[in-house]
């Protein structure tokens, strides 16, 4: 019995044992073995805070701030935390209603517990966040948090500097997950070009939180924390004050104007109009500013000076003079028999302003009386051109020129989204013309007109190119990056090379244009342009301009096109302006540059200017057309957002309306469609290209 | 139980005496670990009665005291009083039907001023002492059924009290008498169909009814070929295996469902599936709740404790994350870790050599237990050693097995280290009565 029992000892010593090793054996499994276990803890339990720098700020040439940070606050809820508050006095001080609070407060509960602080109201308004400050001892539960936001104390520049918003998931995808849910990212102009300098480098701090996800301290000690590091400033070559007064004489019209230092490159305004305030888009109303802004077809948040497309007309004379000097094709002397109309091509056109003959003795003078018919011939030379056999070859020679002084191709200024304008390849002419074509066929791109588009952008920087006597550097704004590092310089060093575009012009040749150019200021179309002791350089343009509404080809007042540098010698800021459907170059395009030259130059304006700003100002230029285009874009929209959601609440105000008068039609005179002039449509065509890219929104 | 008063001290054996304060020790660090927040004045929490680790200290003094009574009384008082005891407990079980206070979900425990008091917990020592009593009776003749029946009813009726109050786990505990029984000569065919029966419980959740039967009535046919030559010899053998067939087939098809249904409590049979990774068939399924809600209920309810205590362990690797580094333990993710949980604190903070230790201490101790049951002279103080033992072993295997995903979720505290003043005093008295019969191991009690 005894010795039986002994041995039910052992097996009972080995039930133990067996038992002891099989949990160990799990326990090697779980803790050595199997490797997901430290990530899923570290998962639990570390929080990433993302610490976001202080974006860079942007300076303006004298080193005023024009793009800073300043401090907006959330309201945040912790719905567990609220006990015995007065709600109605909340809702009253929040100007919210008590169902609202209520909906407010649950959903946070829901989203995320209610022991964990969320959003309850964000970007508060100046005056909801003083209500509350003063009265937040009255509602445990409710918190500030500070967040940082754009803002722009001078008002202004809203296209050149542009905005941040919350990444889409599209771009968080684009971007290899670099950013996250919830980041700000420049998406705009400088903002977006910059990017990368303005953001800095976020900073990371683990923190541990408990089971239910508040946060109880550091994590190791704060060992893998990585510190943010600021964003680097910009140092701009705008002129805040310049751009200030550029935008006040483009309000209320359509159209760009861009002003260049032409020593440099650097762009000390650019304006588009219709023009916007960028504090519009930070702050507690952002939504719905963009929305609005979105929907409106005279297109606010387009950048017009460097995506609107303008015929140059007669401002692209001196350009194209260029190119048959650098050919060697004329010498300044160089004199053609206009008799009032261009014969070349036998059929009388273009007809030129001056009827009468003798003002085209030379290059001065047909610059200086916008001769069609002296600049029509120099194109065709250069097409014609034996040299290069044929006048595709010597189309394409020409083109390759206009390449040359940035028309026709990018230029690469440093804002997103740059449109190239148009200088059509020769395929675009074999095409409509059957391969059978010959320099009549385009005649009048020598007198900036056929398919020829460009930007203000460009046509300012093509004034560079005179005014610097044959080189240019690519337009941009920054001059400099704060503490500069080689990555910084290779983007920056294409904006500091110099682009040596004409070489075999001599200076007389050169002074020639530029007096023509003079010429034009002291007894020519620009006359309106001169300012006692500058000599000022310019050329006017006036350029038709057609649309399509309701079916009908409408003709449009023309485009206002003025282009001009200043002093004649040692110039040091060129001008492109385009005024849409404002009329002759010299009316708007003309004041308006004289005004921004004599602020730049001479920091005052005369009282002739003082008068002429108070005027242009005021002056509502917007086409009439606008209003009905407007109306018939919505109402499609909302019939196609009723077909899509079946949600009437846009239709309704459509439905309604038709017992109201429509919205009177612009009665200007209709013409019959013209398929030569077919690619005059461009204004519409930009707004249309805008707007279909936007998307109804809900309702406001 | 100090040297120097040779009266007491004769006898001991000091190495249960270590292990214990050992054990008690890395009780304390891991509750400490477990509820200390940051910031914590310790010296001043733990000399203060506030915090669960001071509490424990506290408790850990009183069964220093009462070791030292026990070690004070004379050991044939423990055989003489062991069957009113056993009345004691009983009365006291039945006093928890009308006394009870309602603590989180459990209806066994007492409130007796700051006090909670768990009769069911204390009840084991009386259970293991009455059985020892009983075993070691000259009149009991344990190869005889009868008295077999009686242990087994002396082991399991607090148990089966128990079950009543809601306390499946401690109920449980009292099958591990049945190692005790085992030892004084129950026959091994119990093992045997104890083992079986686990089989065949495991395999009706594990593998579908209707797989099962076949599977089962394979074995049948099976066992009949092997047998037939036996069979022809002897028609009974046939019966036998017929009769086995029936019987298994109806526990699978019955009885297994019979109790999950009616016997055990929804989560205990949600927790019991869960160990399998198998969603509960029994489970009533709520309207409009789809599979995805279902999951992920479970997913926040049942399986969470087991998940978090996983990811506890495992993520403590080889060496652990240091004590106050555990973040699983110190974000307090894992439900009940000062209690039944406590191994998470111990797996995390000091990894698996952490865990390989202190499984090395209790695995020291139930060996020298037997050890010590061995070389007792009195059957009542083998007996009652064994009970100790398997008590203990029945607390440590399944509370770590429950940890780490190897066993169903029942609460029931690790041995020593678990907070918990009855459980802890429970323990300690258990294991210096040991102490002290063993002193007088010479002597023979009855």
């Amino acid at each position: 019995m005894s010795v039986f029992n002994q041995s039910r000892s052992r097996i009972i010593r080995l039930i133990f044992l067996v038992a002891f090793i099989i949990i160990i054996a799990q326990l090697f499994n779980l803790q050595v073995l199997s490797g997901k276990f430290k990530q899923l803890a570290k998962d639990n339990a570390v929080f990433e805070k993302i610490i976001y720098p202080e974006r860079g700020i942007i300076y303006d040439r004298k080193g005023k701030a024009i793009l800073v940070n300043t401090l907006i606050f959330d309201l945040l809820v912790t719905p567990a935390e609220i006990k015995n508050i007065d709600t109605l006095e909340f809702c009253r001080l929040m100007s919210i209603s008590l169902e609202e609070f209520k909906k407010k407060v649950t959903e946070a509960a829901i989203k995320n517990t209610s022991v964990r602080p969320s959003i309850f109201e964000d970007l508060l308004t100046p005056s909801q966040q003083a209500r509350f400050e003063e009265n937040s001892w009255r509602f445990p539960g409710f918190t500030m948090v500070e967040r940082p936001v754009r803002s722009y104390p001078f008002n202004a520049a809203a296209h050149i500097l542009g905005y941040i918003s919350e990444v889409s998931p599209k771009q968080i995808e684009q971007s290899n997950d670099f950013y996250r849910m919830g980041d700000y990212k420049g998406q705009n102009g400088l903002e977006s070009y910059y990017e990368n300098i303005l953001m800095g480098q976020r900073g990371v701090q683990y923190l541990i939180k408990d089971n239910k996800n508040r946060l109880v301290g550091q994590y190791e000690k704060g060992e893998f924390d990585e510190v943010s590091i600021a964003g680097r400033g910009l140092k701009t070559y705008i002129d805040i004050e310049l751009q200030q007064l550029a935008e006040k004489l483009m309000a209320n019209k359509v159209g760009g104007l861009v002003a260049i230092d032409p020593k440099t490159g650097g762009i000390l305004a650019m304006v588009s109009g219709p023009n916007f305030n960028p504090n519009d888009l930070t702050g507690s109303d952002k939504s719905k500013n963009y929305g609005r802004m979105s929907l409106d077809v005279t297109g606010p948040m387009l950048n017009r000076a460097i995506n609107g497309l303008y015929e140059p007309g007669s401002t692209f004379k001196p350009i194209g003079a260029l190119v048959a000097l650098d050919e060697g094709l004329i010498t300044p002397s160089y004199g053609y028999p206009c008799g009032g109309r261009y014969f070349g091509c036998g059929s009388g056109k273009p007809a030129c302003t001056h009827s009468g003959g003798g003002h085209s003795a030379n290059l001065r003078a047909a610059i200086a009386y916008s001769c069609n018919s002296y600049f029509t011939h120099l194109y065709r030379m250069e097409a014609d051109n034996p040299k290069y056999g044929n006048v595709k070859l010597g189309y394409l020679k020409w083109r390759e020129y206009m390449n040359k002084f940035g028309l026709g191709v990018k230029l690469g200024v440093d804002l997103p989204s740059e449109n190239k304008g148009n200088i059509p390849d020769t395929s675009v002419y074999n095409k409509e013309n059957a391969g059978r074509w010959n320099s009549c066929t385009n005649l009048t791109l020598g007198i900036g007109q056929d398919k020829m588009q460009a930007t203000p952008l460009q046509l300012a920087n093509a004034m560079c190119l005179i005014a610097n006597k044959g080189y240019y550097y690519t337009p941009h704004f920054v001059k400099e990056i704060e503490n500069e590092t080689e990555e910084d310089t290779a983007v920056i060093n294409k904006f500091r090379t110099r682009h040596n575009v004409l070489t075999h012009i001599d200076d007389s040749s050169f002074s020639a244009v530029i007096e023509g150019m003079n010429d034009v200021v002291k007894f020519g179309t620009a006359r309106v342009a001169q300012i006692p002791g500058i000599e000022v350089c310019a050329k006017t343009g006036t350029a038709e301009t057609y649309t399509v509404l309701d079916g009908r080809r409408i003709k449009l007042p023309n485009n206002s096109m003025f282009v001009c540098f200043a002093p004649k010698e040692n110039p040091r800021i060129a001008i492109a302006v385009c005024v849409q459907n404002a009329g002759f170059g010299a009316t708007w395009g003309g004041p308006i540059s004289r005004i921004l030259i004599e602020k730049y130059l001479n920091d005052t304006l005369q009282k002739k200017s003082v008068a002429d700003l108070e005027r242009i100002s005021k002056a509502d230029l917007m086409p009439a057309y606008f209003k009905r285009l407007q109306y018939k874009t919505d109402s499609v929209r909302a019939i196609e957002w009723f077909q899509k959601t079946k949600d009437s609440s846009y239709l309704e105000k459509y439905t309604s309306a038709i017992t109201k008068p429509l919205p009177t039609k612009p009665s200007k005179k209709e013409i019959p469609f013209n398929k030569k002039q077919g690619n005059k449509d461009f204004v519409i065509k930009e707004n249309e290209n805008y707007l279909r890219k936007q998307k109804f929104g809900k309702p406001a | 139980m100090t040297q120097r008063n040779p009266a007491i001290s004769k006898g001991i054996d000091w190495s249960l005496v270590w292990i214990y304060i050992l054990l008690v020790t890395i009780g304390l660090i891991a509750i400490f670990a477990a509820t200390y927040k940051e910031g914590d004045p310790i010296l001043q929490s733990f000399l203060k009665f506030r915090t669960d680790y001071s509490k424990q200290l506290y408790f850990f003094f009183g069964g220093g005291v009462l070791a030292l009574l026990i070690l004070l009384t004379d050991s044939k008082f423990f055989s003489a009083t062991a069957n009113l005891g056993y009345a004691i407990g009983i009365f006291a079980l039945l006093l928890v039907f009308p006394l009870h206070s309602n603590i989180k979900g459990t209806n066994s425990i007492i409130k007796l001023g700051a006090f909670n008091f768990q009769p069911a917990e204390f009840c084991k020592i009386f259970v293991a002492l009455a059985l020892a009593k009983f075993l070691s009776r000259p009149e009991t003749d344990f190869s005889k059924s009868r008295s077999q029946l009686i242990a087994a009813g002396i082991a399991l009726l607090p148990g089966v009290i128990s079950i009543l109050q809601s306390e499946t786990g401690l109920a449980l505990v009292y099958f591990s008498f049945f190692i005790v029984m085992y030892r004084e000569g129950l026959p091994s065919v119990f093992l045997l169909i104890g083992f079986a029966l686990a089989a065949l419980m495991v395999g009706t959740i594990v593998i579908s009814p209707n797989t099962f039967a076949l599977i089962l009535t394979g074995l049948a046919v099976f066992m009949i070929y092997i047998f037939r030559r036996q069979i022809k010899r002897q028609r009974g053998l046939l019966l036998k295996i017929v009769l086995i067939w029936i019987l298994c087939v109806g526990i699978q098809r019955f009885a297994v469902p019979y109790v999950f249904k009616n016997i055990l409590q929804r989560h205990q049979v949600e927790r019991i599936y869960d160990l399998f990774g198998i969603d509960n068939p029994y489970a009533e399924k709520k309207e409009g709740e789809t599979a995805a809600d279902a999951k992920k209920k479970k997913e926040s309810g049942s399986q969470y404790n087991v998940r978090q205590s996983k990811i506890a362990i495992g993520s403590g690797r080889l060496f652990g994350k240091g004590i106050l580094s555990a973040t699983q333990t110190r974000g307090g993710f894992v439900p009940e870790q000062r209690t039944d949980f406590i191994f998470d604190t111990v797996a995390e903070g000091f990894g698996f050599a952490g865990c390989v230790v202190l499984l090395g201490l209790y695995l020291l101790l139930l060996f020298r237990i037997v050890t010590v049951a061995e070389r007792q002279r009195s059957t009542f103080s083998r007996c009652y050693a064994y009970g100790v033992a398997s008590v203990l072993f029945f607390h440590i295997a399944i509370n770590v097995a429950m940890t780490v995903g190897l066993a169903p979720v029942i609460g029931i505290p690790l041995p020593f280290v678990s907070y918990g003043g009855t459980s802890l005093l429970t323990f300690t008295i258990m294991l210096f009565i040991l102490i002290r019969l063993d002193a007088d191991r010479q002597m023979v009690l009855r």
